[in-house]
């Protein structure tokens, strides 16, 4: 995982405050959770029905809220993968001892959390998570194409105003057979390019891999990278040398087919692929390379946005 | 048990090939029989607890656990430092 290197603080301060002083974002006192202002929303919305008028093919609609059953991560491999990143959701099952004791501990600022159990659900790690599960059972014969808009969170605090420990994702998942979705993923890599080029934005493609955990994580990300499983879109936007990833491109082969029982109609597991796009992530490389007033953004930038 | 046998033995149990790992020759590729990545990493730490060795970084590779003739050869470093 990149971290930033001291050439690149001056960058990310000045992203940082630049952001704050013209209303565009709200800081608080934890890392990655800043609140979103009038104009970087109104940005955003627009960034969001832009991507969705890029689909080639209608999509089904889904919303999911910010928290998954917790199940999920445990079938799918994230806690052995990104143990780091999971955010669980805790809650109190005690009876009155419990609370007196819990109530006590919080006012002393002793410490509290053995006093609190693991729930059901879960915080939502990845905007595509929570569709699997609903899919077991045979695809129609054309496969399924699904969008969805959901927040998503990440435990990595970072003072980098890219970095968040939640944002939304404007995903795309696409089910079926693997050269259905390959040539799917394939379509869209194309397209995003394209769509954050017209943005203004200096936009690559570049094979990329997950930041797995550990020292096993080294073999994961190697294994990721030589099948090409991953692609993403990246521009700079605090540093020319490491530059943030606005979009990515997910070949996930038969994974989750086999973990939720996904098949196509010829009985053969289900191949997925998703996509998405860091919405925040593309509205501050906006903000970034236009200038933090949308007044004065470039007459075409404004128009692909504000058509 | 030869080293070789104890590694196939291991490979079986952790690394959910799609095939009988007896059909699976030492030079054979792992991935090709259907070890996934994160197989290949339960793999690598049975035998960390089997044999009582460490994978340094250097060996963290895809191709380390490419086939049983691969590990073998890791080991047989990793044994006689």
């Amino acid at each position: 995982m990149e971290r930033e290197r001291p050439a690149e603080d001056d960058q990310v301060e000045r992203l940082f405050a630049g952001l704050v002083s013209h209303g565009l974002i709200v800081p608080v006192d934890v890392h990655g959770i800043f609140g979103r202002g009038a104009v970087f929303e109104d940005v955003l919305r627009r960034v969001d029905e832009m991507i969705v008028r890029q689909s080639a093919e209608p999509a089904e609609s889904l919303t999911f809220p910010p928290v998954i059953d917790r199940s999920v991560i445990q079938r799918t491999d994230y806690l052995d993968s990104f143990p780091q990143l999971a955010g669980l959701i805790y809650g109190f099952l005690g009876d009155h001892r419990d609370a007196h004791q819990l109530s006590g501990r919080v006012h002393r600022g002793e410490p509290w959390g053995e006093l609190m159990s693991l729930t059901d659900v879960c915080l939502n790690p990845a905007a595509c998570y929570p569709l699997y599960p609903t899919m077991t059972g045979v695809l129609p014969l054309a496969g399924r194409l699904v969008t969805m808009l959901n927040w998503v969170y990440r435990r990595e605090p970072s003072p980098e105003p890219t970095r968040m420990q939640a944002f939304r994702v404007r995903e795309f998942v696409r089910a079926g057979s693997p050269a259905m979705v390959l040539e799917w993923r394939e379509a869209w890599i194309r397209r995003g390019l394209d769509l954050l080029r017209r943005l203004g934005l200096p936009a690559q493609t570049e094979v990329a891999s997950d930041p797995f955990f550990g020292r096993v994580g080294a073999v994961l990300a190697e294994g990721q990278r030589a099948q090409q499983l991953k692609f993403e879109v990246v521009v700079p936007v605090v540093s020319d040398d490491h530059p943030t990833a606005l979009c990515s491109f997910n070949y996930h082969q038969d994974h989750f087919g086999h973990a939720f029982d996904i098949h196509q109609d010829d009985g053969s597991v289900a191949h997925t692929a998703c996509l998405g796009f860091g919405l925040e992530r593309v509205v501050i490389a906006l903000f970034r390379h236009h200038g933090f007033d949308p007044d004065s953004w470039p007459a075409e930038v404004r128009a692909e946005i504000w058509c | 048990m030869a080293r070789v046998d104890e590694i196939r033995s291991i490979v079986a149990e952790y690394g959910r090939l799609g095939v009988d790992v007896g059909q699976v020759a030492d030079e054979d590729s792992l991935y090709s029989a259907g070890m996934t990545s994160h197989a290949s990493v339960n793999v690598m730490l049975a035998l960390e607890d089997h044999f009582d060795v460490e994978f340094p970084e250097r060996l963290l590779h895809r191709s380390t656990f490419e086939s049983i003739l691969n590990l073998d050869q890791a080991l047989a470093e990793l044994l006689d430092q």
